[in-house]
């Protein structure tokens, strides 16, 4: 039997107005769910004053109206809620694919991962591809999903200093995840490719290609490709 | 419809209103005005609701011609605005004339002037707001700063005109200060006891890289003494983080919605609208509160904002 949940939550102050909840210190699929099932459960249970939610890998952070309630009033309410978070089911997880073109201009941080771990480019985008991967959460700016389950024989630290521009939809490493670029930002993640989807889409109920707790695989592609599914 | 045709641009003059709430599951940050107090206040000056859509002028301001006419108000700083050939303060109501030009400068106070106009600047909502989010390209006008040329409309309207100033004792109130009140930060015990004496002892000054995603400051060398290194986690509005460089930078309106640097402290929400007339260059200092008077000034704050004494008529 495990300790019941509220023992094992620990809420912190952020700000004025806003509170963490930490589900676990480390990150884990199991510590990850219970940040799905608080989503859901504050989905399906509202609280007033809460005005936004920040969900990452082992927390959820909680934008509430400091005029409307105090943290303690808030904390009183969540742990209230989460006393029953164990009992919710959570939906299957939606399988997707993200082709990807992986090197040359499309990539060019591929070669330099490759000789980091003594591999060639081929192998890196062969383990890339190979490995099923979970959207532990998007964050950063809309659409960017973080992405958990890269092989640990290519999980690579970050450019040392940050590119003032990245392609959308560039495919990146950062340590052990991965992730796709959806807009033209700065970001210090080394770039092994390219996808041609739209990550984020804005004309779209959907706005997301990606939503928390989806599984997700890249597809290897050829330029030819790229260039026919971009204009497609 | 009235329209604005922006004959200069300014500087940086995105539209902005409140920012649109709730969508940190998919990354979205709540982006609106950098000084939403200013813009609220503007608002209120011709006759609309606060949260309706506005001109953020960044620094220098631009030119518009109002073929129409239009009621409009200016709030924040000064930005030396004149009316064909007259002068025209800030945070007071002004009828424009047909054809009458709005020409505003360099400016003589803080980093932002809001140009409200009756009716709100008319753009289609994205996820329930006006707001421009820069740096994705999303909502306000064209998901962009404005440029030479644009034609903007102006929401309908047919209020009467109102003379209407901030009262003094508003506006004195909320002029600038340059000290920001905080709160502990999740990460303060990260931070040895010399580091964060040094946070609150330090003049920080505001860095030439600072935009409406953060503010850099640089002053003292803020060094953590725990060396392990944080799982990415939420980030609120004001949160203060510091990079292993040393250097803090303050979370703005079009933060990150999460994460990877300790927080040492949080600017507090009362304070958060002085943060977006902070120019580059300024100086200015930390001062910590607890959570319990953080939350009574901003109580006192909202309090003063929302008596009907606030705006003069």
């Amino acid at each position: 039997m495990s300790a019941s949940i509220t023992d094992e939550v620990r809420f912190q102050p952020a700000s004025d107005q806003s509170l963490l909840v930490y589900f676990g210190e480390r990150i884990s699929l199991e510590t990850h769910e219970r940040v799905r099932k608080f989503l859901r459960l504050l989905e399906s249970e509202p609280i007033i004053g809460v005005r936004n939610l920040h969900p990452a890998y082992c927390s959820v952070l909680l934008d509430f109206d400091a005029l409307k309630m105090t943290h303690d009033e808030l904390q009183h309410a969540l742990t209230a809620r989460l006393a029953r978070i164990d009992e919710l089911p959570l939906p299957e997880p939606r399988q997707l694919e993200i082709p990807t073109c992986y090197g040359g201009e499309f990539g060019p941080d591929l070669d330099d991962v490759a000789s980091l771990h003594g591999l060639t480019p081929d192998e890196v985008a062969e383990l890339h591809a190979s490995a099923a991967y979970v959207v532990y959460f998007l964050g950063f700016v809309p659409g960017f999903a973080y992405l958990g389950g890269l092989p640990k024989a290519i999980a690579t630290p970050r450019l040392a200093s940050p590119r003032r521009n990245t392609p959308p939809g560039s495919v990146g490493i950062a340590n052990d995840q991965t992730g796709v670029y959806p807009f033209d930002t700065p970001g210090g993640w080394r770039l092994i490719g390219r996808t041609p989807i739209a990550m984020f889409r804005p004309d779209r109920s959907d706005m997301s290609f990606l939503s928390i707790g989806d599984r997700v695989r890249f597809t290897p592609i050829s330029p030819e490709r790229f260039a026919a599914l971009k204009s497609a | 419809m009235s329209s604005i045709l922006v004959e200069s641009p300014g500087l940086l003059t995105p539209v902005q209103d409140l920012g649109r709430l709730g969508f940190g599951t998919i990354g979205v940050s709540p982006s609106g005005a950098a000084d939403p107090v200013s813009l609220r206040l503007g608002n209120r000056l011709v006759g609309n609701d606060e949260g309706t859509a506005a001109l953020e002028m960044t620094l220098i301001g631009g030119a518009f011609a109002l073929p129409d006419g239009a009621i409009m108000a200016l709030t924040g700083s000064d930005f030396g605005a004149q009316l064909d050939d007259f002068d025209i303060a800030v945070g007071t109501s002004v009828e424009v004339r047909p054809g009458q030009t709005l020409r505003l400068g360099p400016t003589r106070s803080g980093a932002r002037c809001y140009l409200c106009v009756q009716g709100g600047i008319a753009v289609p909502p994205f996820l329930g707001s006006a707001s421009t989010h820069l740096l994705s390209g999303l909502g306000g006008f064209e998901g962009r700063a404005l440029r030479k040329g644009d034609v903007l409309q102006i929401g309908l309207t047919n209020v009467p005109f109102r003379r209407r100033t901030i009262a003094p004792r508003v506006a004195e109130s909320l002029s600038e200060r340059k000290v920001f009140r905080v709160t502990r930060g999740p990460q303060a015990d990260w931070f040895d006891e010399s580091s964060s004496r040094a946070f609150l002892m330090a003049t920080f000054r505001v860095g030439e890289q600072s935009n409406r995603m953060g503010i850099r400051v640089e002053g003292a060398q803020i060094a953590q003494s725990k060396k392990a290194s944080m799982i990415t986690e939420g980030v609120s509005l004001g949160a203060i983080q510091v990079p292993p460089g040393g250097s803090p930078i303050i979370l703005f309106v079009e933060q990150q919605t999460t994460g990877g640097y300790p927080k040492i402290a949080n600017v507090i929400s009362a304070d958060l609208h002085r943060l977006g007339q902070l120019r580059p260059r300024d100086e200015i200092r930390f001062e910590l509160v607890t959570f319990e008077t953080a939350r009574a000034i901003l109580i006192q704050q909202e309090g003063m904002l929302a008596s009907p004494e606030s705006i003069l008529e």
